[in-house]
């Protein structure tokens, strides 16, 4: 039974001060929030009638576009599969320089970790804007911009990847005399592949979801047949581009999941 | 303390003088603002020779031996391994110093997902560099050749294929091992060779250790919790206590007392 000279443990902790305050800053933050985003209470309201005409026009979705469109969703898919294979195989290298006790000492690791950061922090529709400004309108300037998102997301997760594995083995390795780059190579990375593999799928994912909406400032994609749609109000036709983007989004998703299951768990 | 009988010594003499593998001088080690491991750490293996290193859990062998090889700087103090002295050594050097020295981990530190094979060719990338000795389908003929004979030795050549994630504790332990003698080391460090084995298993690998090294005449300086290992495979016993060295004698001469006594 239990030990009475020990009182059971409570099952919540009480608040201090400080943490009643910074509940209370939390709410009120929240509620200035709101107050930026310009809620309404009417707006809101008067929303459902104007979203059932929206509906009611765009419905059914249009079928007689469907092979332009089609199309645009392979040109989407080709734009994701080439920027994120561009983005994965230039990630390694550089994540292997972000990496800590990998290769490079602990200042470079930051640099590399901050440039990392700088290239996630800028969204993916702000590089499809700077590379059509570079390279023009059209798939490529997608392509490119997707490669360069995906370096920002695979080179951070990889050099974590590599962080996580167990030191042992390298230690091993270091004990009869190897260098960094062997250490890196036949120790390192084999022990990371599992997670190098799925963090490329995530990689992947992200890709297809950024490529549906490159379109929308000209990088290619069926993003544009989006906003054409839109502008000139043929929403029977945007109606059908949504919903081919959510089967084509959840579709990866879902195969993503399943190649996670088996590719993890064969050996060299 | 009673100092080794000459008689029970195997080390090699040059010139009438016994050749130092390792000599520890005052060290000293300490993590962070903690109390010190150990300090003022005096000894010294000679060629040769195998040497137990005992001592009750945490006393701080596993950090000595990493410090022998270098693997962590040691906060005083200073070590010579096979003639030299490791602070004075840049990269290249101590790699090369490296290439002589084995270790066989308290966990067996095999990389898990490639084959025994690729593993135990990994021991030989003190000597070799590059993507050749990465995994072994790209690895020279030589290299196979080598790794295949060490896996020999050890009884393990039939699971070479064998991805090392799929081994019993025994059979990495014994991989670890022949990934530790495949390049002919001259120095071998072995901490808990035998943890995680079954005591029929631990006996069988300490054995086969033990003949692989006489037979190559190498220095050996090996931990075990096991008193027995400890006496019958040692030459000499080194006892860690408090941060001290609380025996350094041959083996035939430490009382069993003696030796409870470092775990009291
Ligand atoms: N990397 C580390 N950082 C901080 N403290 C450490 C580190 N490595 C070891 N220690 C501490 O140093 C002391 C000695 O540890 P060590 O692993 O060398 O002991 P040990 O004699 O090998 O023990 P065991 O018999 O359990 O293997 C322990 O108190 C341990 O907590
Ligand atoms: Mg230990």
């Amino acid at each position: 039974m239990h030990n009475p000279s020990h009182p059971l443990p409570h099952r919540f902790a009480r608040p201090g001060g400080l943490g009643f305050v910074s509940y209370v800053v939390v709410a009120l933050v929240v509620l200035w929030s709101l107050e930026g985003a310009g809620w309404s209470m009417d707006r809101l309201l008067s929303s459902p009638p104007k979203l059932a005409d929206f509906f009611s026009r765009a419905w059914p979705p249009s079928t007689h576009n469907l092979d332009r469109l089609a199309w645009k969703m392979v040109e989407t898919l080709q734009i994701a599969v080439a920027g994120a294979a561009i983005g994965i195989v230039l990630s390694l290298p550089i994540a292997l320089l972000a990496a800590r006790n990998v290769l490079v000492g602990r200042g470079i690791n930051q640099v590399v970790r901050v440039l990392l950061g700088f290239i996630r922090a800028v969204p993916d529709l702000a590089w499809a804007l700077v590379f059509v400004v570079a390279v023009g309108l059209g798939p490529f300037a997608g392509m490119l911009a997707i490669a360069i998102d995906t370096i920002g997301f695979c080179g951070r997760f990889f050099a974590d990847d590599m962080e996580n594995t167990d030191p042992g083995p390298a230690e091993a390795l270091t004990a009869t005399g190897a260098k960094r780059i062997d250490i890196a190579a036949s120790a390192i990375i084999p022990a990371a592949m599992p997670a190098f593999i799925s963090t490329s799928l995530f990689g992947l994912e992200k890709a297809v979801r950024s490529s549906t909406i490159l379109g929308l400032v000209g990088a290619g994609g069926i993003g544009i047949e989006l906003k054409v749609g839109f502008d000139l109000f043929d929403y029977p036709t945007a109606l059908t581009v949504i919903l081919m983007i959510a089967v084509v989004v959840i579709g990866v998703e879902q195969i993503g999941a399943v190649l996670r299951q088996k590719i993890i768990g064969t050996a060299r | 303390m009673p100092l080794d009988r000459p008689g029970l010594r195997r080390g090699v003499t040059q010139g009438g003088l016994q050749v130092l593998d390792l000599q520890a001088k005052e060290l000293a080690k300490r993590f962070g603002s903690g109390a010190p491991v150990f300090s003022g750490l005096e000894f010294s293996i000679t060629q040769g020779d195998c040497v137990a290193l005992v001592g009750a859990n945490g006393t701080g062998k596993s950090t000595l031996l990493r410090c022998c090889l270098g693997l962590i700087a040691p906060d005083a103090g200073e070590v010579s391994l096979l003639g030299e002295k490791l602070t004075d050594l840049g990269g290249a050097a101590r790699r090369a110093l490296r290439a002589r020295t084995g270790l066989v981990g308290q966990k067996h530190n095999l990389v898990p997902r490639l084959s025994v094979l690729s593993n135990v060719i990994h021991g030989l990338l003190g000597r070799h560099s590059g993507p050749r000795y990465w995994m072994q389908g790209l690895a020279p003929a030589e290299a196979r050749t080598a790794a295949m004979a060490t896996l020999t030795k050890v009884g393990l050549a039939d699971l070479a294929l064998r991805r090392a994630d799929q081994l019993s504790g025994g059979q990495s332990q014994r991989v670890a091992i022949a990934r530790a003698l495949v390049g002919n080391p001259r120095f071998l460090v072995a901490d808990e060779p035998c943890a995680s084995l079954d005591p029929q298993a631990g006996e069988e690998v300490m054995a086969l250790f033990m003949s692989l090294v006489k037979r190559e005449g190498v220095t050996v300086l090996f931990t075990s919790h096991n008193v027995q290992h400890a006496l019958s495979y040692g030459d000499r016993i080194l006892g860690l206590q408090g941060g001290r060295i609380a025996i350094d004698a041959a083996s035939a001469d430490v009382t069993p007392k003696e030796m409870a006594q470092l775990y009291a």
